[in-house]
């Protein structure tokens, strides 16, 4: 909302300097955005008359002017303008003045001619038609009887474009202040001044009878709450004024013509939308305001035909719509030149109803975005009064007696308990009866023996909390006291929050960078890292930013592998990363998805590989104390490659995935690289994880270390080997470590050679030979069993 | 013999004197004292002695013998030195090449700042506490009064699934689920993702981040609110940072306020970072309104309280003096290694 400084102090005799204003309403609960002066750019340009006109010797269409301009002495200025006449008042742009854009004019020549500045047109004082219509726009401005005509004048003051413009963030609770009215209440609070307001008075020169004219009829009350209607005759279309001109253009808003501006112009100060319809337009002199009918359009006044549909309030006369109700008008019942009796229409609709319509049919109107806040029905008779007294003063035309008024839904009236304790408690503050009594009613509130009545226009006021917050703005936030938190409470993540603290540290210790990702992706993606069909069930965003961000990942895959080809292509030599996050599986209909938690992990790199990416699983499992888990290959997911992809599952269930990325998965991603990615369940790693650690004494005997090397098929795990050396050396194995893999020369084709470093131990003795060469043997036999044969 | 002792004597200590190694004077050593030395020798010549003559001699053989000895260890201690300090010289490194590389991950950003803060308000003695991403319009919205229609809703574009739900527009759903399954005292923060329909550019993504945060109890005030808040700035801030609560609207707080913490680059005095404003907006609070209590089934004429919430990705720019909130879900290692 841009609030006129002008019309402002119509309201509120204020006396304050433009910042404290801003910071005085700011901190009182209306926020200023901005400030900005009208004529900002211009400088040192000022009213001059023509005195002498004469053609430049060396131009057909340069004109050398004498202009009196208050300077002492006349000027002589060079101009190429072909509108002028001695006697003209002009706006002069001095030696060394700035015009609209903040272009820098200075003496010179114009074909050796000397010329002391320049006369200026609308557009180099940033103003157009719509601001002076008497005006050309392709010529010098030539100052009307509207404006301060004397020689020397500064420019803004003599054309008044001296406005300041506050502009105001507006929250959706308060409509009221998106109008002058509003804001000028919530001034004369904040700065306890007095507000003036008037009652519009009218004189009905037309006399007659309103109902002679014009019938109303509200076929959706529940969508109208209210609708009056007035008539004035001897419509004269002409320019508005320059004071309400000058005051719409502050506003933002452009002046069209005068029935068009009262419209406007009343909308702007109480905030109350106004529509004028052309009454030969309204067959049958009849207004409806009804629900539209199938197949009824409309084509409104910026000359689009909308289609309507039978949710959208309108109002029609007898036949078809003329107006898309509280959001524009028709083309056809407009206001035009020749329009000699007119229909004026203040009334209320349902926000929600105008808010809805207006966003399906792409309308957005300063009288839809006013509506739609749920404005009160109690302002109608006020502001239709406000514009017929507007008509009067501007001698627009002739009003008839009388208004229709058509009120099916009042709404109801609020009062609160008084209760100036509650309040006082409830904020932290300790504010009199009396004080509070005043705030109140400074801001339009009544206080008396039955509580508090709230004004009309405060359709937001609906409870006691609301008053104090009324009380607590205008006695000042400021001054409510700090009081720290007191009381005993605790602090302390869960299990669960603390275990993801502990993954997270851990994945950041081994190297690995944390990344955060978009939780919706596209459909696509499960096309790229080929997912079947039958998992595909996601999440369906209904209205999404782009098909690109469609759905909501039912695996975390895509995502992680999203950001390893944004690396590479970045050229990133190397990329770890992991990211614990959500998956989404779709339920029941109606029913919220599941949200599952993830660790994604995602490499690729010179130095790694599957061994690097199953070392950090295992390392999480350790830290986890995850010990009793199986290890299986997984040849058919279609996302990760057949001979290098691994399961974890404890008691059947899956806790992890990882492997190499299938390369056709990568490719699709443009990695020309090997890509390793790992998906863990965090949910049932934290449901099957043992974090408490016990001592184990250190050890009192000597170990014994053998090696072991096997040849075998190249097929035969590794993991299957060290199980069947643990299960045959039992219990004085401490440990069996891999630590050698070869094949090639000396191996058969088929075979690998497998050493295995073997650590015995008792607890109780130092072993004998005897007792490690017998456990030795037993593993050495059981991994004949399985074909793996002792190397000589 | 006493000369030819003494001539034993005088060649030992030159030459002592002259090696220049650990193995020269053991050479020596062993020339001399070894078992066929020429000390040794002599003294088997002993035998041949008088009586009176042998004690003298003997006396002298081992005056000879341990002042050889004497200079062999003194001489060996001094070669070992030296040995040592050019060993050490030998061992000399260029310092200041460069160590080597030492790999940990980085956290992100937002973890960074987030961890700190829940770290502020777990030693407050928060709790946290979670909801979830996809949700209800009941609790996104009607349970904060906000019902269908509201114009509240217009600002928040929201992305739905079906009528009755939603990916939240807000952290603030949690508030009323916490209230459902705890009774007050209540003391919690509630961090997580919110999804709003807005076009991805350098201040907007349609996923972010929010920290909520809710307090219930008996006879809680905006004094509390002020006071907790002023304490959270100061953690984040240092200890001289101020706070101004601004009369603002959000439909589930009554009053409501905006909350502006004195700019922690000038100190309130005004520059590019705070817009001249000598503040820069964090947070918006309010005092729960009682239908919020009422829907979460708690009475408002027992309890009262306050929440808050905080846009973490505005803190993490703001810290990190982050321009472009893309950078933060890009993910480029080039990125996040600067964390």
């Amino acid at each position: 909302m841009n609030l006129s400084k002008k019309w402002l102090l119509d309201y509120v005799d204020l006396s304050v300097s433009d910042k404290e204003f801003a910071d005085e309403m700011t901190m009182s609960g209306s926020k200023v955005e901005g400030i900005t002066h009208e004529g900002e750019d211009l400088k040192n340009i000022v009213v001059g008359k023509i005195l002498s006109l004469t053609r430049h010797p060396d131009s057909d269409h340069m004109w050398i002017c004498m202009v009196d301009a208050g300077q002492g002495e006349d000027l002589q200025i060079v101009t190429g303008a072909q509108n002028l006449s001695v006697g003209d008042f002009v706006p002069v742009a001095l030696d060394d003045s700035y015009i609209q854009g903040g272009k820098h004019i200075v003496k010179g020549k114009l074909r050796g001619v000397e010329s002391n500045g320049m006369l200026c047109s609308l557009a180099e004082l940033g103003l157009t038609k719509h601001d002076f219509p008497y005006a050309i726009e392709d010529g010098i401005f030539v100052l009307g009887e509207d404006c301060e005509r004397v020689t020397g004048t500064d420019i803004h003051q003599a054309i008044g474009l001296d406005d300041t413009i506050t502009e105001f963030e507006i929250t959706s609770n308060r409509p009221d202040c998106l109008s002058v009215t509003g804001l000028a209440r919530e001034a004369a609070a904040t700065f306890n001044k007095e507000l003036h307001l008037k009652t519009p008075e009218v004189k009905c020169e037309a006399g007659g009878d309103v109902n002679d004219y014009l019938k109303v009829r509200i076929d959706a009350p529940d969508k109208c709450y209210r609708y009056n209607g007035a008539v004035v005759t001897d419509i004269k279309i002409e320019p508005s004024p320059r004071w309400m001109r000058e005051r719409l253009r502050a506003s933002g808003v452009r002046p069209i013509n005068n029935i068009v501006d009262i419209t406007n112009f009343v909308m702007l100060e109480y905030g109350q939308p106004m529509h004028a319809f052309d009454l030969r337009y309204l067959k049958g002199n009849q207004v409806i305001v009804r629900m539209a009918k199938a197949g009824e359009s409309i084509t409104t006044l910026e000359g689009t035909e909308h289609p309507l549909s039978e949710d959208m309030l309108v109002i029609a006369d007898q036949e078809a719509p003329v107006a898309v109700a509280g959001v524009m008008g028709g083309e056809y019942s407009g206001i035009m030149d020749d329009t000699t009796t007119i229909v004026f229409e203040s009334a209320c609709f349902n926000g929600y109803s105008v808010r809805s319509t207006a966003k399906r049919l792409g309308l957005r109107t300063e009288a839809s975005s006013r509506y739609e806040k749920e404005l009160d029905p109690e302002s109608c008779g006020l502001c239709l009064a406000r514009a017929l007294e507007l008509v009067e003063l501007l001698g627009a035309g002739k009003v008839v007696s009388g208004t229709v008024d058509v009120f099916p839904t009042p709404k109801k009236k609020i009062v609160l308990p008084f209760d100036p304790e509650w309040v006082n408690n409830f904020i932290g503050i300790h504010v009199s009866a009396d004080e509070q009594k005043k705030i109140l009613e400074k801001i339009g509130f009544v206080v008396d023996d039955e509580g508090i009545h709230t004004p009309y226009f405060r359709i937001d006021i609906e409870h006691q909390a609301d008053i104090s917050e009324e009380i607590a703005r205008f006695y000042g936030y400021e001054k409510i006291e700090d009081r720290a938190l007191s009381g005993e409470a605790a602090g302390f993540l869960t299990d669960e929050q603390a275990f993801e603290k502990k993954m997270s540290e851990s994945l950041l210790a081994m190297g690995l960078s944390e990344i955060a990702t978009f939780s919706f992706i596209s459909p696509k993606a499960y096309d790229k890292i080929r997912l079947p069909e039958d998992k595909r069930q996601s999440v369906v965003i209904s209205n999404p930013l782009g098909e690109d961000t469609g759905v909501m990942r039912c695996t975390i895959l895509p995502s992680m592998l999203d950001i390893l080809a944004r690396n590479y292509s970045y050229r990133n030599m190397e990329a770890k990363l992991f990211e614990i996050a959500k998956e989404y599986i779709p339920t029941e209909k109606d029913k919220l998805p599941e949200e599952n938690n993830r660790i994604a992990i995602g490499m690729y790199g010179a130095n790694i590989d599957y061994y690097t990416l199953k070392g950090i699983v295992e390392k999480l499992l350790d830290i986890s104390g995850v010990a009793d888990y199986d290890v299986a290959a997984v040849r058919d997911d279609p996302s990760f490659h057949p001979g290098r992809t691994a399961e974890i599952t404890v008691d059947g269930k899956r806790l992890a995935i990882f492997g190499e990325v299938h390369p056709d998965v990568a490719e699709n991603y443009g990695l020309k690289t090997k890509p390793y990615a790992a998906v863990i369940d965090f949910d049932l790693l934290c449901k099957v994880k043992n974090t408490v650690r016990m001592y184990h004494p250190l050890p009192k005997f000597p170990a014994v270390t053998r090696d072991l090397a096997v040849v075998c098929d190249r097929a035969t795990p590794v993991l299957t080997m060290e199980r069947a050396i643990s299960k045959a050396a039992g219990e004085i194995l401490e440990k069996v470590e891999l630590f050698d893999i070869y094949t090639g020369e000396q191996i058969a084709a088929d075979k690998k050679s497998v050493a295995f470093n073997i650590r015995l131990r008792s607890a109780e003795r130092t072993l004998t030979d005897e007792e490690a060469d017998n456990a030795m043997k037993k593993a050495i036999d059981a991994l004949a069993e399985l074909g793996a044969i002792l190397r000589s | 013999m006493k000369e030819k002792l003494e001539a034993i004597q005088n060649a030992a200590l030159a030459l002592i004197e002259q090696a220049d190694t650990p193995a020269a004077l053991e050479e020596l050593r062993v020339r001399f004292l070894g078992k066929k030395g020429e000390l040794t020798s002599i003294l088997k010549m002993m035998g041949k002695l008088s009586a009176e003559e042998r004690p003298v001699m003997g006396q002298l053989a081992n005056a000879v013998r341990s002042d050889i000895e004497n200079h062999l260890e003194k001489k060996s201690t001094e070669l070992k030195a030296k040995e040592k300090e050019l060993r050490l010289q030998a061992e000399t490194l260029d310092i200041t090449a460069p160590g080597k590389p030492v790999e940990i991950g980085h956290k992100h950003p937002l973890s960074i700042v987030l961890d700190e803060v829940k770290d502020i308000f777990l030693g407050m003695g928060f709790q946290i506490a979670t909801g979830p991403e996809v949700e209800y319009d009941y609790y996104n919205f009607e349970a904060l009064n906000i019902p269908k229609g509201h114009p509240a809703r217009d600002t928040q574009d929201t992305f739905y699934i079906t009528d009755n739900i939603l990916l939240r527009t807000q952290t603030s759903p949690v508030q009323v689920r916490v209230m459902e399954q705890q009774k007050p005292p209540i003391r919690v923060i509630a961090p997580g993702r919110v999804y709003r329909s807005d076009a991805v550019d350098a201040t907007h993504s349609p996923i972010f981040h929010q920290i909520e945060g809710l307090v219930v109890d008996k006879g809680i005030t905006m004094s509390d609110l002020k006071g907790n808040l002023l304490a959270l700035a100061k953690r984040l801030y240092g200890e001289q940072t101020r706070i101004r609560l601004r009369p603002h609207h959000f439909p589930f707080t009554e009053p409501s306020c905006e909350i502006d913490v004195s700019c922690f680059r000038c100190g309130g005095k005004g520059c590019p970072m705070c817009k001249g404003e000598g503040w820069i907006e964090i947070l918006g609070a309010g005092m729960v309104h009682p239908k919020v209590l009422q829907n979460g089934g708690i009475d408002p004429d027992e309890y009262s309280g306050y929440a808050f919430g905080i846009g973490l990705e505005r803190l993490v720019m703001f810290r990190f003096n982050i321009d472009d909130m893309r950078l933060l879900y890009d993910n480029d290692m080039r990125f996040l290694e600067q964390f």
